[in-house]
């Protein structure tokens, strides 16, 4: 295993299909009287996050504390950052503190890498700027592989869920905000890594210039890809980082590349519909769609637990990586 | 990593038997072997079907040096002694009602549906057997990089107030049934639990007994004992070799001798 988790393309498959593996017997935990294990007992995580978060902070905070380990939260409002504390003396005083692993979500793409250079520690990316987040693509896919997994090499056909399989052929679309969107950009790593085939659609200025070089294929017709799709993910339209205008209105995008119910009617049968969260309920995905069977949308929130236990528990569990 | 495993394992057998065996007994065991990973319904026939005394070294995948492998139970032998266990258990629990029996990740799984198995065709009925994973439990976790985990299945049944029987295939330093005593008491109450294995090698590290013994077999510090079994390694077998000079690297061998 890799002693930081910064991107997704520095995850093996088989990297990638061990964290998913355990995930699958760490997410039993959440079903037994006692919700916690032992192996953490004595480490210490911080969670160091310079941007606003719910589900991925509280995601961490549980995962951690399920695995008995001592959590530190730390966020930049009210803390010596807002007095001008750059981040390389706040990481210094942390892993003085004896913090065994960094939890960073920073708005600067890089923050966790430049970390990751500065502390003995374990440094887990929770988000970068518009770069990656890892955990993000790791709890969509083992959501995906939930619902879709099969047994590596000439199975039983689409359909079958089967423990522990691979997403290979698998066929998953991504929509709308590609540019501003640290989990389009680590999701599209991990699944191909996984074997999926991703499809981006988004319009041409909410496309990266350089997404010719990714590895997943490029349409701007949402309804002429849903047909052909297994799984469907929405990205949120982040207005927070739009300084210039991407599309003529909200109206308009929402008319094009929104997923109401009509074009959920237009999906495979066994398709699914997920969003990474928070959702704009009625621009990129319609409430009765957000809120329909098809969507994982909750699930994804309760798998994040799972993943992030299987994270930590392999990057700290073990022996300290040496040299 | 598992797929590979019984795949390599299979290119080994053909090999193997080349060097020693009677062709009638290797033929049979080279040949499916080779075609398919499910090679343990071949494997585990052959030990059964050869005469004991020469066959079981050409079936050696995990330590091809043969001449450091000793063979201390054969097939049959491991069947009389679960045999035995499986009477026992029924004796000291009165028919095994109430009782669980719950497998140590890798090889205590099969042994404890060998053993479920044993005494319902005694008894008639069936007794819930499961798995118990104690990766997240152990002492030793820092001490190694982190390992992949175990299945854990519990019967539906659950534990509490069960008579639980912990079953593995060696016992050592005594320390996997400590951890496995703690992940128990996450999972709920037995009323009582009980310890199974197929060898006892001696050399505890902690005030830990079992209950039920295949064998007792006293050994050196300096031996590694491995537990085969067919659903696992294709053969029943258990052997007693000398320590490699490097610890085994593989997830898959590293539990087995401790």
């Amino acid at each position: 295993m890799i002693r930081h988790l910064i991107s997704a393309a520095d995850l093996t498959r088989d990297d990638a299909l061990l964290i998913l593996d355990t995930a699958d017997e760490l997410a039993r935990v959440s079903d037994r009287p006692i919700k916690k294990l032992p192996t953490l007992r004595g480490r210490t995580v911080v969670n160091l996050f310079f941007e606003d978060s719910t589900r991925t902070r509280i995601s961490f905070e549980a995962a951690a504390k399920r695995l008995s380990a001592d959590v530190i939260n730390f966020s930049a409002k009210g803390s010596s950052v807002a007095k001008g504390e750059s981040l390389k003396d706040t990481a210094l005083t942390l892993e003085a503190m004896g913090a065994d692993a960094v939890v960073i979500r920073h708005s600067a793409s890089g923050a966790p890498a430049r970390l990751a250079g500065w502390v003995h520690g374990t440094v887990v990316n929770a988000g970068d700027g518009a770069h990656e987040h890892p955990t993000q693509a790791l709890l969509d896919a083992f959501t995906i592989r939930r619902k879709f997994g099969r047994a590596a090499g000439p199975g039983p056909g689409r359909g079958g869920s089967v423990p522990g399989g691979t997403l290979d052929g698998l066929r998953v679309t991504i929509v709308g905000d590609v540019l501003h969107s640290r989990v389009a950009r680590s999701n599209v790593e991990l699944l191909h890594t996984l074997g999926a085939e991703v499809t981006l659609v988004a319009p041409p200025t909410l496309l990266p210039l350089a997404v010719g070089a990714w590895p997943a294929t490029v349409s701007y017709d949402l309804d002429a890809a849903l047909p052909k799709t297994d799984v469907v993910m929405m990205l949120r339209v982040q207005q927070e980082r739009m300084n210039a205008a991407y599309f003529p209105s909200v109206r308009e995008y929402s008319r094009r590349y929104g997923l109401d119910a009509a074009r959920m009617a237009q999906l495979p049968e066994q398709a699914i519909v997920m969003h990474p969260g928070p959702m704009n309920r009625g621009v990129e995905i319609a409430a009765e769609v957000a809120d329909s069977a098809r969507s994982t949308i909750v699930e994804q929130v309760a798998n994040g637990v799972s993943v992030r236990m299987a994270v930590l528990y392999l990057l700290l569990g073990g022996a300290e990586a040496q040299s | 990593m598992r797929a590979a495993d019984p795949a390599g394992r299979g290119a080994a057998h053909p090999g193997a038997a080349n060097t020693g065996a009677t062709p009638g007994a290797a033929s049979p065991s080279a040949t499916p072997g080779a075609a398919s990973p499910g090679a343990a319904s071949p494997g585990a026939a052959s030990p059964g079907a050869a005469s004991p005394s020469a066959h079981p070294r050409a079936a050696g995948p995990v330590h091809p040096p043969a001449a450091d492998r000793k063979v201390v139970l054969e097939a049959a032998e491991i069947r009389r002694a679960l045999t035995r266990i499986a009477h026992e258990i029924l004796e000291r629990t009165d028919g095994a009602a109430g009782v669980v029996l719950l497998g140590i990740p890798t090889r205590g799984v099969p042994l404890a549906a060998r053993l479920s198995e044993r005494i319902e065709q005694v008894e008639g009925q069936a007794v819930p057997h499961g798995s118990l994973d104690v990766t997240m439990y152990r002492d030793d976790l820092r001490l190694r990089p982190a390992r992949a985990l175990g299945h854990t299945d519990v019967p539906a049944t659950g534990i509490d107030g069960a008579e639980v029987v912990l079953v593995d295939d060696v016992l050592y330093s005594g320390r996997t049934v400590r951890a496995a005593l703690d992940a128990l008491n996450d999972l709920g109450r037995p009323r009582a639990v009980q310890l199974a294995v197929l060898i006892d090698r001696g050399h505890r590290e902690l005030p830990i007994r079992a209950d039920y013994v295949g064998k007792n077999l006293p050994t050196s510090t300096q031996e590694v004992v491995r537990v085969l079994l067919s659903e696992v390694d294709g053969e029943d077998a258990v052997i007693l070799g000398r320590a490699a000079p490097a610890p085994p690297a593989g997830p898959a061998s590293a539990g087995a001798g401790q």
